[in-house]
């Protein structure tokens, strides 16, 4: 009995120290992305499958050319779009 | 181990509060040491909940019986395979292993956006952590599994024979890890609403889990059909019960989630309906542990008593009323940024199937809450069977198997009609000619319109998929020159979303076939056959041939062996047994205990084709002998006591031996009265089923399955990589050379 109640302490030790660490830092280095531009990049990422979709779209027949076009043209614009908010999101911090 | 095993769960529930308080201050401050503190407080729930687990599985193993839920369902006689799995056929062991899950999976996500969704991610632990403490709760205070028992007993009461079968090992599991996936976009989502960082962000980290959500939850559910089929011997293998319906309903909302994301995520459109369907399935997932664990509904699935209904009903109600709160609160962030341009074009064809999705989980619900509403509103529980399901679910299910083939072969935003005759004329073609030939087809399907209407749509939905297959490797080889099994496998690796999900298709097509054709044209006899008599099930003939007894450690199989053939020419031999587990009950006598129907399953016998199952049962009544155990009962209720006086003064060595011989003895008796079932056989029930295409069934999930796993697969970084735009963009738009895009096919 007296062994369990030395491994409940040892665990219990051990989880109040993980848990508390960043605790008893003085601070918690941070490299996180910040929250427009994590949304922007993942509206970027979510442009490119778009873009990639329509390309195949067009090669295995569901888009003609001249919808195609006009389809790839506004995707690129909405693509620059995000890319120019981007670029504000990553200049603004700093 | 118990006291150690108590401690880990109170540790373990004290982290998770401590966990909550810390996100959520570290949320609301911008002090990160507390949100770190508190994603590793989850990190720390994971290292308990998994210690903790496996304290428990060491117990099963070594059949410890002091621990009470090891002697309530296991026992020294239990395969080890299903001692493991038996930790979890009790309520106590069922939440542990729920808590165990959710850490990991909770682990999981933390661990992958450490680095993102910096507002967000503190709200999703404190809804993750809200789940722990609620389930580490309810096996602290109302269902603990370390609780022990000062004097156990020498043999534990079992399993429960049904669910001595495989596909318990990893039934439950599969369940219970769909349903913790499912809370992870359900805490994203909270954590967005609570931020009013509804952007794509949220989406993008848990898309993923949501589709592993889809892809577990959807192997339950099969591996629950497969027992059912293989293992409760009644034929079938989906009964619309409560339980089954419960798994469904997260499913059908989750399928219906990861399509409408789609159009989230290149359209900007359908946020609050995105939104309300993952809170919506986070809120059915609860709902179906809470069926599954408080038997509040009849189900021939639920193993657990219901003492655990008013936390469930407060949580359940805490999820509601919550989300709708948080969706009414950030409905102006929720508006749509663009309009649906044609009711022809992939996303209109989403939004129906959507509707339908939506429209099948309102059916189910509806169907299954109906004793309780009933009951809430006359006093009378009102049960409705299999039969109210299927005016609303089949014509559903056509519309949602047609959208499924239009999906693929039609294009975003709009479509022109030269588009349309060029992408629907050979999978229309293919759908009507399946039509029609099975329509004249001697014998055929005529006279089952649904069913002929399903194998239609099929025919169309495997030939757009195929077709879709083959446009694209034809625009692989056409850029890389490839043999087509290069170009193939190369198109399916960088395109894994869109193929995984065409090919889930084409399962859920060849998975419904399966059940148009066996749910319509099913033949099943009820007889009663002595040895050497036949029945006669849809053209076949099947003659009991002999009867068959088998004694083992465990079990009391009684059997016979079936020859089948049809026209006078051999088909196969099955054999069906039904088995006789000994149970604890000390009123069924020292012989009686071995013959115990309740104690009992059924063991199929079954020749699975492709063109056709046959499938049988037979139903052994142990009635038969109940002079012969009667008498057992009586000679070893007057001779062990009298053995076991004088083992009692004997030294433990010589004592033993006594009562081994006294159990032999017993063996013996059972043996030879287990005998006469072959030597003095009796007439007996069986169930003999005819089945065409159930086969059908399980490949299409093995289909649905493998285009599951497609597509939740990482994309290779290969394809990844971004590069420049091949063809070079049209000339009115001067497209900056920065924007990239992925190589193309």
């Amino acid at each position: 009995m007296s062994v369990e109640y030395l491994v409940v302490f040892a665990i219990l030790f051990a989880v109040v120290a993980f848990v508390t660490a960043p605790l008893r830092r003085a601070h918690v280095a941070t490299e996180n992305v910040p929250a427009t531009l994590a949304d922007l990049e993942a509206a970027r990422e979510a442009k490119y499958r778009e873009l990639r979709d329509a390309e195949l779209d067009h090669r295995t027949g569901k888009l003609s050319d001249a919808d195609y076009e006009e389809l790839d043209r506004t995707l690129r614009a909405e693509a620059i779009e995000i890319l120019h908010g981007i670029d504000r999101a990553t200049i603004e911090p700093q | 181990m118990a006291l150690i095993g108590r401690a880990l769960l109170i540790m373990a529930l004290g982290v998770a509060v401590f966990g909550i308080g810390a996100s959520i201050y570290g949320a609301r401050t911008g002090l990160r040491e507390w949100v770190v503190a508190g994603r590793r407080s989850v990190y720390a729930l994971a290292g308990l909940a998994t210690l903790a687990f496996a304290i428990l599985e060491d117990a099963f193993f070594r059949s410890d019986f002091s621990f009470n839920v090891v002697a309530a369902h296991s026992s020294t006689t239990t395969p080890t395979f299903y001692k493991l799995a038996a930790a979890w056929s009790s309520q106590e062991g069922s939440l542990l292993l729920w808590v165990f899950l959710l850490s990991l999976w909770s682990s999981l996500i933390l661990f992958l956006t450490r680095r993102r969704a910096r507002e967000i991610a503190p709200y999703a632990t404190a809804v993750l952590l809200g789940f722990g403490a609620f389930f580490t709760s309810l096996a602290v205070f109302y269902a603990n599994p370390f609780t022990t028992s000062a004097n156990p007993p020498a043999e534990g009461a079992g399993l429960d024979p049904l669910l001595l079968h495989p596909s318990m090992m990893i039934h439950p599991p599969m369940l219970y890890s769909g349903y913790t996936l499912l809370t992870i976009p359900f805490a994203f989502a909270v954590g967005a609403l609570i931020t009013g960082r509804l952007g794509a962000e949220w989406i993008s980290l848990t898309r993923r889990f949501a589709l592993a959500a889809w892809l577990f939850l959807g192997i339950g559910i099969l591996l629950g059909a497969r027992w059912s089929y293989t293992e409760l011997g009644w034929g079938g293998y989906w009964a619309w019960d409560p339980v089954e319906n419960a798994a469904l309903m997260p499913w059908l909302c989750i399928t219906a989630f990861i399509h409408s994301i789609m159009i989230q995520e290149k359209r900007g459109m359908l946020k609050i309906w995105n939104v309300s369907l993952v809170l919506a399935a986070g809120t059915l997932s609860i709902l179906g542990t809470f069926l599954v664990r408080s038997g509040i509904l009849d189900s021939i699935h639920a193993f657990g008593a219901s003492t655990l209904g008013v936390p469930f009903v407060i949580l359940l109600g805490v999820m509601v009323i919550g989300s709708i709160g948080l969706i009414v609160w950030r409905r102006e962030l929720l508006r749509s940024d663009a309009r649906l341009e044609s009711l022809l074009s992939r996303e209109a064809i989403f939004l129906f199937q959507n509707l339908v999705l939506v429209g099948m989980v309102f059916v189910v619900f509806w169907i299954t809450f109906f004793p309780l509403i009933s009951q809430a509103l006359t006093g009378t529980k009102v049960s409705v069977g299999p039969p109210a399901f299927r005016p609303f679910i089949v014509p559903l299910a056509l519309i949602l198997v047609l959208l499924s083939g239009i999906g693929p072969i039609i294009a975003w935003r709009r479509v022109t009609a030269a588009n349309l005759r060029r992408n629907f004329a050979l999978p229309v073609a293919a759908g009507l000619i399946t039509f029609f030939v099975l329509l004249f087809w001697p014998g055929g399907p005529s006279s089952r319109p649904f069913a002929l209407i399903m194998f239609a749509l099929a025919g169309f939905v495997l030939t757009s998929v195929a077709q879709e297959l083959w446009r694209g490797v034809a625009a692989r080889r056409a850029m890389t020159h490839d043999p087509v099994p290069l170009a193939f496998v190369g198109l399916i690796r960088r395109n894994r979303r869109r193929y995984g999900g065409y090919i889930v298709h084409a399962g859920l097509a060849v998975l419904l076939v399966g059940v148009a054709a066996s749910s319509s044209f099913q033949h099943s006899q009820d007889v009663i056959l002595s040895p050497g008599q036949t029945a006669h099930v849809d053209g076949y003939t099947i003659r009991d041939v002999r009867p068959t007894a088998s004694v083992t450690d465990q079990k009391i199989a009684f059997g016979a062996v079936l020859n089948v053939s049809k026209g006078g020419k051999h088909v196969t031999n099955v054999t069906t047994t039904r088995n006789f587990y000994p149970s604890q009950n000390p009123s069924d006598g020292l012989v009686g205990k071995f013959f115990d129907t309740a104690n009992s399953d059924s063991a199929v016998g079954l020749d699975a084709g492709l063109r056709r199952d046959i499938w049988t049962v037979i139903n052994v009544d142990p009635t038969h002998l109940a002079p012969l155990i009667n008498q057992g009962n009586n000679v070893f209720a007057a001779y062990a006591p009298q053995v076991m006086t004088k083992a009692a003064k004997l030294p433990p060595a010589q004592a033993r031996q006594l009562m081994n011989s006294l159990w032999a003895e017993r063996d013996l008796a059972v043996t030879e009265i287990a005998r006469r079932f072959v030597t003095h056989p009796w007439p007996t029930e069986f169930l003999l089923i005819v089945d065409p295409l159930v086969t059908w069934i399980w490949l299409g999930a093995l289909i649905i399955g493998g285009g599951g796993l497609i597509a939740l697969w990482p994309v290779p970084k290969l394809a990844r990589r971004r590069v420049r735009a091949p063809v070079a963009p049209p000339a009115p738009a001067p497209a900056p050379p920065r924007v990239p895009v992925r190589e193309p096919v």
